[in-house]
């Protein structure tokens, strides 16, 4: 996953670096930033009281097209890495292939077969929102497979994408609905901003590259990801995103589904906790067990030396720090 | 919602560690960069089940954290914060894997829980270790870096972009947001029509923001990249920083240090 957004990176730079609109650079940084600030507001869903806010993946693309939208989304993606550990740096290389590869790349052709070249508001709104729907679709199909090849969880890949699927098609929904209150108030005042990517300015390199794109991210994803994402925020994110992307919060229904769907494979697998072994202490079956459990207790004790250590050792520097002006 | 202001300032906070002038802060960033990486792909190369070889990696941060001057308690409670996320993700795994891992006493400990207690060790190491580079860098020196180390130049202007212009349109953002809420007498959260419009204005003025910086840095003679005065130097201090780190690692991936301290310990009382 690295790889593939890694090279779009490098292909979607080069690109813009080719056909430089000098107007491009600051439009993407400073709605990189607008990005930020439109998802740090949050807004009541209408029916299930719960709130969310915009993920903005569409918005942009439809804005700047893929290219500068891609390198903005990611941008943004890496900002919140490092700053707000969103997600994590590990598994930036998928979030950037969710979020930005799949409605820039994948989604967008669509958008523009749907929209067509001069479309009336109607038709425009059904398409932004059918965009939305299926980045997010897309999205989450992404995720599950991802998870599945990292095999760093043990869900298994079929209730784990009866979770997703159902929760994104929600969310799909009023981010579509956002996008197209945003999009239209923005079309109502400043019509210009839109013409750009209805009449074809971007152009994306024929199918080719698409398909090339498409053939390299199942080969990454099948073979390098397997190492590049056996990793703890490989997961995070799944379920950051979960929470994240429109962010649900307690009480709404979705939590409920979530609930349920936790219920009904708690129920399936019969859950329990593993009963222990409830034999007479006598000094064969002690004997047994201490041969197991000498490197067990000994890595016990070890850890939590360790991390005792640990938790020093900034004072132990610090205090040092302080003394030695002193002396 | 304190909550737009809050995120700003912590945001600042953050941000501000990295003005500091120790040894630390004045390496040059590619060997942070480099060091924070073989740290990470070192921790995330441990086999799910392992936990004990884990912690002594615990070291790599803290040691920096006191070594950089930095506020431990504060950059611990930002990992802290982060590790529900990540105990969310482990939760799945005691319910689908509950082989007999570790007998401690009376007490069986199953392989899901060991292996949840990884995802959530790693979590807290990996973003440790991103918030303590990050601490002692900066963003801006961390682009830099990177673009030496290969990174499009491109993106590298994005970044700096967004990085510059994040504070302002939060600042913006986070007005309007404090103006709606003082007008909508107690109501928590807009509605969805009044979301698109805000939002949708926000994107206006941004639009007309970007606008204008681009004149403005047009004026000032902006030709595709920041001009950058670079100061950094990979000399001895680097190189000595990196290899260091590293042979550290490369032990610690081949020997689990905390089951060698442990059984020096419980071997000397047994």
């Amino acid at each position: 996953m690295w790889a593939t957004s890694a090279a779009t990176l490098a292909y979607s730079s080069a690109k813009l670096r080719r056909d430089f609109d000098e107007r491009v650079p600051p439009l993407m940084g400073v709605l990189g930033a607008f990005l930020f600030a439109a998802q740090m507001i949050n807004f009541t869903i209408p029916g299930t009281g719960s709130s969310g806010h915009l993920a903005g993946g569409i918005l942009l693309t439809i804005l700047l097209g893929p290219h500068a939208a891609f390198l903005s989304i990611a941008s943004v993606l890496v900002v919140q890495a490092l700053f707000f550990a969103d997600g994590g740096l590990l598994a930036l290389g998928c979030n950037i292939f969710n979020m930005a590869f799949v409605p820039a790349f994948m989604v967008f052709p669509l958008f523009r077969r749907l929209a067509g070249n001069a479309p009336g508001r109607l038709r425009l709104n059904v398409a932004i929102l059918a965009a939305a729907l299926v980045a997010l679709q897309l999205g989450a199909f992404a995720v599950v497979l991802e998870t599945t090849c990292s095999g760093i969880a043990t869900l298994p890949f079929a209730s784990f994408l009866l979770m997703m699927q159902p929760i994104h098609l929600a969310i799909g929904v009023v981010e579509g609905l956002v996008t197209v209150a945003v999009l239209g108030l923005a079309q109502k005042a400043r019509p210009d901003l839109l013409r750009g990517s209805l009449e074809g300015r971007f152009d994306l390199g024929g199918k080719r590259v698409l398909l090339a794109f498409l053939v390299a991210a199942l080969l990454v994803g099948g073979g390098l990801s397997r190492y590049a994402s056996v990793l703890p925020d490989g997961l995070e994110w799944a379920v950051g995103k979960l929470t994240g992307k429109t962010e649900l919060e307690a009480s709404s229904g979705v939590h409920a589904a979530l609930g349920a769907v936790q219920n009904k494979t708690a129920l399936l697998s019969g859950y329990q906790l593993p009963a222990p072994a409830r034999k007479e202490p006598g000094p064969a079956s002690e004997k047994a067990t201490a041969a197991g459990s000498g490197t067990g207790v000994a890595g016990v004790v070890g850890a939590v030396l360790t991390l005792a250590v640990a938790c020093f050792c900034p004072y132990l520097f610090r205090g040092r720090r302080r003394t030695k002006p002193e002396i | 919602m304190t909550s737009i202001e809050g995120a700003l300032l912590d945001f600042k906070r953050l941000d501000r560690l990295a003005a500091g002038d120790t040894a630390l802060h004045r390496l040059d960033p590619r060997a942070k960069v480099i060091v924070t990486f073989v740290f990470i792909v070192t921790v995330v190369s441990f086999g799910r089940y392992e936990l004990s070889a884990l912690v002594p990696f615990f070291l790599f941060p803290a040691i920096l954290v006191g070594l950089g001057n930095l506020p431990a308690g504060y950059l611990a409670r930002k990992v802290a914060l982060l590790c529900p996320f990540a105990l969310v993700i482990g939760l799945f795994n005691p319910l689908f894997d509950r082989a007999v891992a570790l007998q401690l006493g009376p007490l069986a400990i199953s392989a899901g829980w060991i292996s949840c207690a990884s995802i959530v060790v790693r979590a807290a190491l990996t973003v440790g270790a991103a918030f303590v580079l990050l601490a002692l860098t900066g963003f801006p020196a961390i682009c830099s870096a990177l673009e030496r180390l290969g990174l499009p130049g491109m993106f590298v202007v994005q970044l700096h972009f967004l990085y510059r212009y994040i504070f302002v349109l939060g600042e913006e953002g986070g007005q309007a947001s404090r103006a709606l809420e003082l007008r909508s007498f107690g109501a928590k959260r807009p509605s969805l029509a009044t979301y698109g419009s805000l939002v949708g204005h926000l994107l206006l003025r941004t639009w007309l923001r970007a606008e204008r910086v681009h004149r403005a840095m047009l004026a000032r003679g902006f030709s595709g990249a920041f001009p950058t005065r670079t100061v950094g130097r990979f000399g001895m201090a680097e190189a000595a920083f990196v290899a260091g780190w590293t042979a550290f690692f490369l032990f610690l991936r081949l020997n689990n240090g905390a089951q060698l301290l442990g059984s020096l310990l419980t071997g000397h009382f047994s």
